[in-house]
């Protein structure tokens, strides 16, 4: 799901910038200027809830992250549970009733539709792009297609900073998580129950070790499933 | 069994599955395997446009299937290609005899062993969203009826498409798309913690997947989501085995 277009995305905000800190709000804002929406917010997840703000492009971007980390409700917390873009393009004739908490809060900050996309590779669930507009209105079939290009490079971006700047090498090597290999998500669910950790952390071992031995994360998955590469504790066996 | 009533019999199973807890990914997944029986060929895959300028492997019967389509897409040639951008059938293409239209792809279908391949498109009015592949190891044509019954089973992928639409709100094809490619990677992942659980194949794992999900009525991606996220256990999924369910 790496497409094309979600890769130069993710490659132009990566261009240029010296301050890896600075490569999220760069993203929000290209995908804010792109599509027509007034702002745009990218909050981490966990099976949990939300987790925090990464960044916002303004002020009631951030304040619409913030009431659902402090509410545990909203668009955004039903777009990551479901693991389905949540499409709200009149939040004052559909929120208060679906989000009593949150209605409130996301109107008074002048928050009128709200466009949240889940950021996940299958099971694992990373966050989400929250796209919002200051007067109700939906998104045309093509934009929402563009918005999921950004959501996908917002991936991306989540998996680049997870890993810290070890991991992180040109979108290319990142690229394989996110794109049909289905070698690495068998090795995934593997590593988790040799490791006992989630699948999450499960990716990030396999992404460290395949950085670690400069090898194709493929292969290393493709020796985890033959049994080769073992991440079972030392002195365990079976 | 007459074809007519495995073909019937086909037709009922895949209307079955239109209901409100529908999963796209487990309904494509069953119609490449259905099609393979009952047009006696190999091996099936289907590819899905993202609305994005990619084509994606969705469903496919077997490893090589799976690999083909997908060095289709990374070399750039091959029948679903072809068939996608012309939104024309190409069937009984020998590739022994397809050096010149697809070098690379050509060479490497035989490489695994098959003689024969077709490409049926997806179509949803007039747009072309998708194309169905399928491989013959024996160097057989189809007939027209067989064609006939494979070009059925693309337009009712079509429908499953539709299908999924009518009993979501706002969804549109491009997120329809997303969601059944991780669906598919749930599953991936799925197999992967199944198997290192019960120390058996990731093959055997889609199996056990697979039967748990048709004995319960439940969906593919809801049982597999179930497993990685450990509401069911290795126990629950051997608990009753059924006979061998159709692979990967």
């Amino acid at each position: 799901m790496a497409s094309r277009r979600s890769a130069e995305l993710f490659s132009a905000a990566l261009a240029g910038s010296a301050d890896v800190t600075e490569l999220p709000i760069r993203l929000l804002r290209a995908c804010s200027d792109a599509l027509p929406v007034t702002g745009v917010g990218l909050a981490l997840m966990t099976e949990r809830g939300p987790a925090g703000t990464i960044a916002a492009t303004d002020a009631p971007a951030a304040a619409l992250e913030d009431l659902q980390f402090t509410l545990g409700e909203g668009p955004c917390v039903d777009a990551s549970r479901s693991g389905r873009p949540v499409l709200q393009p009149d939040l004052a004739a559909t929120a208060p009733q679906r989000w009593p908490a949150f209605a409130g809060g996301a109107l008074a900050a002048g928050v009128r539709a709200v466009f949240a996309l889940p950021l996940r590779v299958g099971a694992i669930r990373l966050g989400v792009l929250d796209l919002y507009r200051n007067s109700p209105g939906a998104l045309s079939a093509g934009e929402l297609a563009e918005a999921l290009s950004y959501s996908d490079a917002a991936t991306l971006l989540l998996l680049h900073l997870q890993a810290g700047s070890p991991v992180a090498g040109p979108p290319e090597e990142s690229m394989p998580v996110l794109d049909d290999r289905a070698e690495v998500h068998q090795a995934t669910g593997v590593v988790s129950v040799h490791a006992g950790v989630s699948l999450g952390e499960a990716l990030l071992l396999l992404r460290a070790r395949a950085f670690a031995e400069h090898r194709a994360i493929r292969d290393l998955a493709r020796d985890v499933l033959d049994g080769v590469v073992d991440f079972r504790p030392d002195g365990e066996s079976e | 069994m007459a074809r007519e009533q495995r073909l019937t019999r086909v037709f009922v199973e895949l209307a079955d599955t239109l209901v409100e807890e529908f999963d796209l990914v487990e309904f494509l997944q069953t119609l490449t395997e259905r099609c393979v029986e009952l047009v006696d060929t190999d091996a099936a895959g289907l590819m899905l446009d993202d609305q994005r300028g990619n084509l994606q492997v969705v469903a496919y019967t077997d490893e090589s299937a799976r690999l083909l389509e997908l060095f289709e897409l990374q070399k750039a040639e091959g029948p679903c290609l072809d068939c996608f951008a012309s939104g024309q059938p190409i069937t009984n293409v020998d590739l022994g005899d397809a050096a010149t239209r697809w070098p690379v792809f050509a060479e490497a279908a035989r490489g695994v062993g098959f003689a024969v391949s077709h490409a049926v498109p997806m179509r949803l009015r007039r747009q072309v969203v998708g194309a169905l592949n399928l491989f013959t190891v024996a160097p057989v044509q189809l007939s027209p009826e067989h064609l006939a019954v494979v070009q059925g089973l693309a337009d009712i992928a079509t429908i499953g498409l539709l299908h999924e639409r009518a009993v979501r709100d706002q969804v549109v094809l491009a997120e329809q798309l997303q969601t059944a490619l991780h669906s598919r990677i749930v599953i991936e992942q799925a197999k992967g913690v199944l198997s290192a659980r019960g120390g058996t194949s990731v093959g055997e794992a889609f199996r056990l997947l697979r039967s748990h999900a048709r004995r319960t009525g439940e969906a593919l991606t809801a049982v597999a989501e179930a497993v990685v996220g450990q509401r069911l256990g290795i126990a629950d999924l051997t608990a009753d085995p059924t006979g061998p369910a159709p692979s990967p």
